[in-house]
């Protein structure tokens, strides 16, 4: 449709055929599962039998206050995500070096506008308002990842977004399709799916510049120096300092430590650098051969705390943009509300 | 802040010719038509259906999942509904 480039295969991606097999696989088991419903009742001990089963608790099951607010937290904290995180890319739509690279974007941003939405409808589900949500974002009452408050400086940013940013998200992700919450599992089941494109379009960016001009190939890895540090803190502080921790686990809302999704991340990416014929900016970085994984050099966790704490590169711009573009389209609300009163008062009459 | 105040729609889509329609999940819009709309470019960006059903969430009456034994209780002690329940003697055939 423009040109050949569209027919040309993708590099192989090491590790990218094993994370959708996981999806695959948390799908079927969730079907498994809910072949094998049990009868009890309300209360505790039903509750946690249900998850222990590896069951998934419904929306309208009893669960404890603190599992639903927990979840409300963690859910909304990913759709804010989500929506914020159409801002960096968005921002190089309209300079996307050719017609196939914004089609692409395009879609892949509108797909991130999809992800908050399936998140916003799960949490719903909870007991709270989306406009509500909305509203907590906005006033900074709730967070959204901090990996998105780094600007996108050049085309290669692109790239470094979807290899490492999206690439650390699907492996934070991935779990969650076994979430015990059945609208969150089956939310992440369907996000996974999707993101998995998302990682292979930034492969391709960066593997073409790589492979491009000097200039092209500095420009890959002057993004991929930038971003490699602040994608290894997306999975959040080192085990010691997480709180929330434990009883997500019992809960099955969380199932694997942040350390341990962050050091399989580092395995996975340390074969496509190679492949892409780029650097990580890591001196530490070897193989461990007693271990059978990588050392690494672990991501400057103040500066982590720092942008959490809203003094990032972009936390103002970012909340600024996502309210002028809310206040913005308050009359495009207002107008389809009042049409639709207008139609059920003709109807009506 | 936010004042504007759009109803619920659960979405149903039918993945292909043959299959029924069921739940994909929810989304608000302020009336049916753009319900619709929101719906297909939401839940089918990669041709995951050939139709959509919206309802308003309003509009659903569910079962209670503290009464689920005491009410779908009365089809478990009725084992005769099942084919498997009856015996079929030997060599009887079509049955
Ligand atoms: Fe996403
Ligand atoms: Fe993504």
């Amino acid at each position: 449709m423009y040109g050949n480039d569209f027919t040309t295969e993708p590099p192989e991606q090491p590790g990218a055929r094993s994370l959708l097999d996981q999806v695959a696989d948390a799908e079927r088991d969730l079907q498994d599962a809910a072949r094998s419903d049990r009868a009890g009742q309300a209360g505790d001990d039903y509750f946690m039998s249900v998850i222990n089963a590896d069951q998934k608790i419904e929306p309208r099951d009893w669960m404890p206050d603190k599992y639903r607010k927990n979840l409300i937290r963690q859910i909304a904290q990913h759709a804010h995500s989500e929506i914020i995180g159409m801002q960096p890319e968005g921002n190089w739509i309209s300079r996307a070096p050719s017609l196939k690279r914004k089609a692409i974007l395009l879609a892949k941003v509108q797909d991130e506008a999809g992800h908050g939405l399936y998140l916003y409808a799960a949490a719903e589900t909870l007991g709270i308002d989306r406009a509500e949500l909305s509203d907590m974002l906005i006033d900074g009452r709730q967070k959204y990842s901090s990996i998105f408050n780094y600007p996108t400086l050049t085309w290669a940013d692109v790239g470094a977004i979807g290899w490492l940013v999206d690439g650390a998200a699907i492996v934070n992700q991935v779990p969650l399709c076994r979430a015990s919450y059945g609208p969150y599992a089956r939310a992440m089941i369907r996000v996974c799916k999707e993101e998995s494109f998302h990682q292979r379009q930034g492969y391709e960016i960066l593997y073409t510049l790589a492979h491009g001009t000097p200039e092209q190939k500095a420009m890959a890895q002057d993004a991929v120096d930038r971003w490699w540090y602040p994608s290894l803190a997306m999975f959040g502080p080192p085990d010691g300092d997480s709180t929330h921790s434990e009883q997500s686990m019992l809960w099955k809302i969380k199932r694997f430590s942040n350390d341990e999704l962050r050091q399989r991340f580092v395995d996975m990416c340390v074969g496509q650098a190679e492949i892409l014929g780029l650097d990580l900016p890591d001196p530490g970085l070897r193989w461990n051969e007693e271990k059978q994984q990588h050392d690494y050099t672990q991501p400057d966790y103040d500066e982590l705390f720092r942008v959490i704490k809203g003094n990032g590169p972009c936390n103002r711009d970012r909340i600024a943009h996502r309210r002028a573009a809310h206040e913005g389209g308050q009359w495009v609300r207002d107008a389809a509300e009042a049409y639709a009163k207008k139609k059920t008062g003709v109807a009506a009459a | 802040m936010s004042k504007t105040d759009w109803p619920l729609w659960e979405v149903f889509i039918r993945p292909r010719r043959g299959l029924a329609h069921t739940h994909a999940g929810s989304l608000h819009a302020p009336d049916a038509e753009m319900a619709l709309r929101n719906a297909r470019d939401l839940y089918t960006r990669r041709q995951e259906g050939v139709s959509i059903w919206v309802v308003p969430a309003a509009g659903i009456t569910a079962s209670s999942p503290d009464e689920k034994d005491s009410f779908f209780e009365p089809a478990a002690d009725k084992v005769y509904r099942h084919p498997t329940f009856y015996d079929v003697p030997e060599g009887v055939a079509h049955l």
